[in-house]
């Protein structure tokens, strides 16, 4: 799909011509899709790929935005979305210019962006096949899921690690309501601490609570206004890095 | 029972295999495709049950008759044994009979969603064999190819496809207009009887040269599957088609 023209000050649903220019057209070539061609890739190093989960609008996109800015230049990486609104944060991260438009794939969910990367992950893995076809020798994959519940996790068969995130402006009784994202994901992150206190947000609260259900696992607190490269989180994925696989 | 006398007939031991590939839980990929019902549904064709019914029994008729076609071909293959090459002509006879690409699409992405399920679940010769000829088969195809080689019948496989041409739309319906989910499965319940017959009808082609199996269609899914392909790019679709 070619790169989204300079719509930087649209917001994401204005796709101007996009479309017009180069229309699929209904087409009854019985083999234009034929012989398939595809090849299963070579077994052998792939890429380590991260989850990033949380609720509507805690700052996902943003995240993924950050750690591509930060870990683009040092690392071979490519990001899977499963926004509902299918091509949403696909849109937004090409159009931020932060990684080239081929090394972002957006998946359809079905309405159901938990079951896309929990129960039935065949979308993603497509997306995943595709782009380390494409890109041979990727490091790191990063999924962004659809925003959902606090109970919406990403499958083992998807991601070796992942990422929850929450955000101040939701309540400072997120953490402590618990559910799989917060209790199990690999790291916690509680964004846009810099409005925590516009929102009436304690963060002591939330972080002590975040402690308080994740045992030894991390949490991490950031503003992506304040930090706007995620160097925190940008660290922990470093630190994920190369994966060894069995 | 006694699996050493070999007087015995073979066991059908399809059962649990089809309630596997026909469960919504199974992690085929399945849940992203509405069979062109979302397209339906943007375009305001369909708002609630009563029109839901038409286009369930109509999808049935058409791409319904033709997996169950190609399933009860596929796992007829399976269980008899046949050379790799049958496979690729198999897959070329869907095709022929699929006149929209993205529908074609929609089956391959489904089949290879499925196969990745089926290589974990039952690995086995044949389908090692399929999928070294077919990488990304067609849906009914390996939905055929488990069936017969585990045992299942022709009309088994014709069952599963045929019932997930109507599952997949009937699901999508649900989650797309907050249809009420028991009215809905009473629709699929009352197709019952039309799904056995499809099934029947494909079972008893299962074993005929691929070249000439039944080639039913409808014009307007076809075209739904294109449009819905062509709107995802401009606009929200929900669904992969
Ligand atoms: N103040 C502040 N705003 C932020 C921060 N991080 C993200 N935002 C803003 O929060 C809004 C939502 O951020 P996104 O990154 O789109 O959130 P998301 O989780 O991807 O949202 P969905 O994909 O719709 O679930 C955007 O307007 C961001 O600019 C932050 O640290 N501080
Ligand atoms: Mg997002």
């Amino acid at each position: 799909m070619p790169a989204e023209p300079d719509h930087d000050d649209h917001d994401g649903h204005d796709h101007g011509g996009h479309g017009h220019g180069h229309v699929h057209p209904v087409n009854f070539d019985p083999t234009a899709a034929e012989p398939d061609p595809f090849d299963a890739a070579p077994e052998g190093g792939r890429a380590c790929r991260i989850g990033i989960g949380g609720p509507v609008g805690s700052g996902k996109t943003a995240l993924t935005a950050a750690l591509c800015r930060t870990l683009g230049e040092e690392l071979n990486l490519a990001v899977v979305t499963n926004d509902i609104y299918t091509t949403e944060d696909a849109d937004y991260l090409r159009k931020a210019g932060v990684l080239d438009p081929s090394r972002i794939e957006a998946v359809q969910t079905g309405a159901c962006p938990h079951t896309a990367i929990r129960d039935d992950i065949t979308a993603n893995l497509d997306a995943v096949d595709e782009l380390e076809e494409r890109f041979p020798g990727l490091d790191l994959v990063i999924i962004e899921s659809g925003g959902d519940n606090l109970t919406a996790v990403f499958s083992r068969g998807l991601v070796d690690s992942q990422v929850f995130v929450v955000d101040v402006a939701g309540g400072d009784k997120v953490p402590r309501k618990g559910g799989p994202g917060v209790t199990t994901a690999d790291l916690l992150v509680i964004n846009k601490i810099d409005i925590a206190h516009l929102v009436g947000a304690d963060m002591d609260v939330m972080t002590s609570d975040a402690h308080r259900m994740r045992g030894e696992l991390p949490v991490i607190t950031q503003s992506l206004v304040d930090t706007p490269g995620a160097p925190a989180v940008s660290d922990w994925v470093r630190s994920l890095l190369p994966i060894t696989t069995a | 029972m006694s699996m050493t006398d070999s007087t015995e007939p073979v066991p059908v031991r399809s059962g649990a295999v089809s309630l596997i590939l026909a469960d919504s839980r199974f992690p085929g990929g399945g849940h992203v495709h509405s069979g062109g019902l979302e397209e339906a549904v943007e375009r305001g064709l369909i708002h609630g049950t009563a029109d839901l019914r038409p286009f369930l029994a109509g999808r049935l008729r058409a791409t319904g008759e033709l997996t169950a076609v190609f399933a009860a071909a596929a796992a007829h293959a399976a269980a008899r044994g046949v050379t790799r090459r049958h496979w690729a002509v198999l897959d070329s006879e869907f095709d022929a009979r699929t006149p929209s690409a993205a529908q074609r699409e929609a089956s391959r992405a489904q089949g290879r969603g499925t196969a990745r399920a089926a290589s974990a679940g039952w690995p086995s010769p044949v389908l090692r064999e399929l999928l070294a000829e077919t990488p990304r088969p067609h849906h009914p195809v390996i939905l055929g190819v488990i069936t017969g080689m585990s045992g299942g019948r022709p009309v088994d496989a014709a069952s599963t496809a045929a019932y997930l041409a109507v599952s997949g739309p009937a699901s999508a319906a649900v989650r797309l207009l907050g249809l009420d989910p028991l009215a809905v499965n009473g629709i699929v319940a009352n197709l019952s009887r039309a799904l056995d017959d499809v099934a029947g009808r494909a079972a008893a082609v299962a074993g005929d040269d691929p070249r000439d199996l039944p080639a039913p269609g409808a014009p307007a899914l076809d075209l739904l599957a294109e449009a819905q392909l062509r709107h995802h790019k401009e606009e929200v679709r929900l669904f992969a088609s």
